[in-house]
């Protein structure tokens, strides 16, 4: 029999079979889902069909088993994602036998509520808060569970687990309610709604280790595979006319790459890799060199881009 | 791989985000376009060294002030442990943010610059990982290169630190002192080439020599229950699963165990994880149980083994850290969260403020304000079962919820 602390040191190889694993950072997360379902009356899961947001079903049916994840993803659709990732997203909601709600970024252009941008680096991703913001409003869900991760950019570490916001879906990083010890409070007026974030103390190596030992089905888009691609700004760029603005001079040439992080495909690079299998990208990440976050252009924008957004009530 | 959460503590200037940068340079944890993003913003400001706070300063607002304002977390991992540091702000306004980042935390570390000594903050930051029982804190004597790598200098502050020690109420806290320079590099990773006469380990080196077993604080088993699995489905009709996590020990197949309030005695049935089916359930891991008997039991009771009864009290008296802009007042009402429990609390007296410098206590007090501490007696409507703060740190613990805001107004340690 191993002791616990041998197997908090080796969580992955000295499980002994009369204990569960000892992956702190998996109990947390399944407390956390746990204090949301009991806390709020209508919690959503947001569900992009990236890895994060797969992680995050994989934890909640664990929370919850054997009775169903006791509430619906939702998926805000910029109308520019892979296609690998809905035919992703549509069965896993069939094998889970969850309700999936879809709302669409198109919408809310067509009805006037947002102007799409334009010019070299249009895209769709800062149009999304708008949707998600009627989405809430119009099912009245009191709690958004999203895979953001604090490791992710310098504006999220300071992102609580419980994060309110107001009725325009705003937050004020200023005034951030403590979170002390395991306690989370859940307490909100009406119109106010939380933000969930489960996986906050996950780094991006946690996430891909946890999909590799768990061994949970990711979209393709994940492994090397070849592309036409178009280089930019020293970015790797999907050439796909009409989602992703292309120069005449931007020449498009087929690489083999893959997606390290999966949003609009107008804002998301490719990077160069043969890694074609889940070890292979556990060890790429491994000896990565270049943040996951640095292949996002729309961080790039700015210094203070991604708590600009945040403040606006982007995810 | 282990997780060990750090809190820092340092004054304004003390060097804290670029000792912590100096840890993810040193530990190649910066990723080649945040270390881009540095070189960059170090130039166009005229430095001629690498601005390391950079990588940790994420508001706007603080890169415009060039102060830490808010908790934040930092990532990095060696070979044998993943590091989760809490940076949390050192001036006096934000007590609060410190008490919250220890509170998480396993291991504390107080910076002191080297040119000032042990000032007041220092105080406040000793008193904070004391009260908050940090299990080991490492005072990291910062600046050394500014005081030519002194040994006297050195000990001095050592001397007048320790003095302090003698007025700390958990004497049990483990204290290393290692002269540092985050600026230059100096045993934070690498060891120092400048202070032979520095015997001890690095920063890195004691971090990672840091025992995980040793340094969670061990008690009697609890398992406050969160929700309740009711399936409902044809292959699990009779199934109901008390949902939550286990505290301070660990739970076993057929321990028997009493449901409080109820007083329900029965035994554990089953322990489940996910969908499979373990003997033990472990300190800290998130599990299902289930009972041989059908008892009734709802979210907020706590299962507990026979024998191992904690207080069950409508009165408790806790040392209170407020981090509300509202006062706590003498006879004020609030919601208090203990675990996943909630119930009504009443003011009924304050005893006395106790100043966090350790410069003595305060009497007469009617009202609390942001940032104070003190002795708080509370009244509350229906019984709660707690253990000694002392005795265990979660289930000796609980917030206050001001049910005007819903913030989280105060924290309390049960005496």
């Amino acid at each position: 029999m191993s002791t616990l602390a041998e197997e908090i040191k080796n969580p992955f190889t000295l499980t002994a079979p009369e204990r569960p694993n000892a992956n702190a950072l998996e109990h947390e997360a399944i407390y956390i889902l746990r204090e949301v379902a009991a806390q709020f009356e209508r919690p959503v899961l947001l569900f992009s069909g990236g890895k994060d947001s797969i992680t995050l079903v994989r934890l909640a049916q664990k929370a919850f088993w054997p009775a169903k994840i006791p509430f619906p993803l939702m998926h805000i659709d910029t109308g520019h994602n892979f296609p690998e990732t809905i035919e992703f997203r549509d069965k896993l909601v069939e094998e889970l036998g969850v309700e999936l709600i879809v709302r669409n970024v198109q919408d809310s252009i067509d009805q006037g509520k947002v102007v799409e941008e334009t010019g070299k680096y249009a895209s769709r991703n800062i149009l999304q808060t708008t949707t998600l913001l009627d989405a809430i409003e119009e099912f009245k869900f009191d709690a958004c569970i999203g895979g953001a991760r604090r490791d992710e950019e310098k504006a999220r570490a300071k992102e609580r687990i419980f994060s309110v916001r107001d009725d325009f879906g705003q937050w004020d990083e200023k005034n951030q309610r403590p979170e002390l010890f395991d306690m989370l409070n859940g307490q909100i007026e009406m119109g106010q709604n939380v933000r969930v974030f489960p996986i906050s103390n996950w780094t991006e190596l946690d996430v891909w280790s946890y999909i590799q030992k768990e061994n949970i089905e990711i979209p393709s888009i994940y492994f090397a595979h070849k592309r036409n691609t178009f280089l930019r700004d020293g970015l790797i760029w999907s050439a796909e006319d009409g989602v992703v603005f292309r120069a005449e001079d931007e020449k498009v040439e087929e690489r083999i790459v893959r997606f390290r992080t999966v949003g609009d495909m107008s804002c998301t690079a490719a990077v160069e890799s043969y890694a074609d299998t889940i070890d292979k990208v556990v060890s790429e990440i491994r000896d990565s060199k270049i943040s996951e976050r640095g292949a996002r252009i729309d961080d790039k924008r700015s210094e203070a881009a991604m708590e600009k957004r945040k403040q606006q009530g982007y995810f | 791989m282990e997780v060990l959460k750090i809190a820092t503590a340092g004054s304004v200037d003390d060097g804290k985000s670029t000792l912590i940068g100096r840890l993810l340079y040193d530990t190649k944890s910066l990723t080649d376009d945040k270390l881009e993003a540095i070189e960059r913003t170090s130039k166009q400001k005229g430095y001629d060294y690498l601005d390391f706070s950079l990588a940790t300063d994420g508001l706007v607002a603080e890169r415009e002030q060039g102060i830490t304002i808010d908790v934040a977390h930092i990532y990095f991992s060696t070979a044998t442990k993943s590091y989760i540091i809490a940076d949390t702000p050192g001036h006096v306004e934000y007590t609060r943010n410190m008490v919250t980042g220890a509170s998480t935390s396993q291991a504390a570390i107080i910076l002191i610059d080297a040119r000032k000594g042990v000032i007041e903050q220092t105080n406040r930051h000793f008193f904070i990982n004391n009260l908050l029982r940090i299990k080991d804190v490492i005072v990291a004597i910062n600046k050394m290169d500014l005081v030519n790598f002194s040994e006297d200098a050195y000990n001095d502050i050592k001397a007048d630190f320790e003095e302090l020690m003698g007025k700390r109420d958990y004497q049990d806290q483990k204290i290393t002192f290692i002269p540092v320079s985050a600026l230059k590099g100096d045993n934070v990773v690498n060891r120092s080439q400048n202070m032979d006469w520095y015997t001890g380990q690095t920063l890195l080196e004691h971090l990672e020599e840091l025992d995980l077993q040793d340094i969670y604080n061990v008690g009697t088993p609890r398992f406050p229950v969160q929700y309740v699995i009711r399936p409902k489905t044809e292959e699990f009709h009779d199934f109901r699963g008390f949902a939550g996590k286990v505290y301070g020990g660990e739970l076993s197949v057929g321990d028997e165990v009493v449901v409080l309030p109820s007083m329900t005695r029965s035994k554990i049935k089953a322990i489940y994880f996910y969908d499979t089916e373990y003997q033990t359930a472990p300190r800290r891991s998130s599990v299902t149980i289930t009972l041989e008997d059908e008892v009734n039991v709802s979210r907020g009771d706590m299962l507990v083994k026979v024998g191992d009864l904690p207080i069950i009290d409508k009165q408790l008296t806790a040392t209170i850290s407020w981090m509300d802009s509202n006062q706590l007042t003498v006879g004020g009402k609030y919601v208090l969260q203990h675990g996943v429990n909630k119930t009504l609390a009443k003011v009924d007296a304050i005893d006395h403020k106790i100043h966090p410098d350790y410069s003595g206590i305060e009497e007469n007090v009617s009202s609390l304000n942001m940032n104070d501490i003190a002795k708080v007696r509370l009244r509350l409507n229906k019984p709660i079962f707690y253990d000694r703060f002392k005795e265990h740190r979660t289930n000796g613990s609980f917030i206050i919820i001001d049910s005007r805001t819903n913030h989280t107004a105060g924290v309390g340690f049960i005496e």
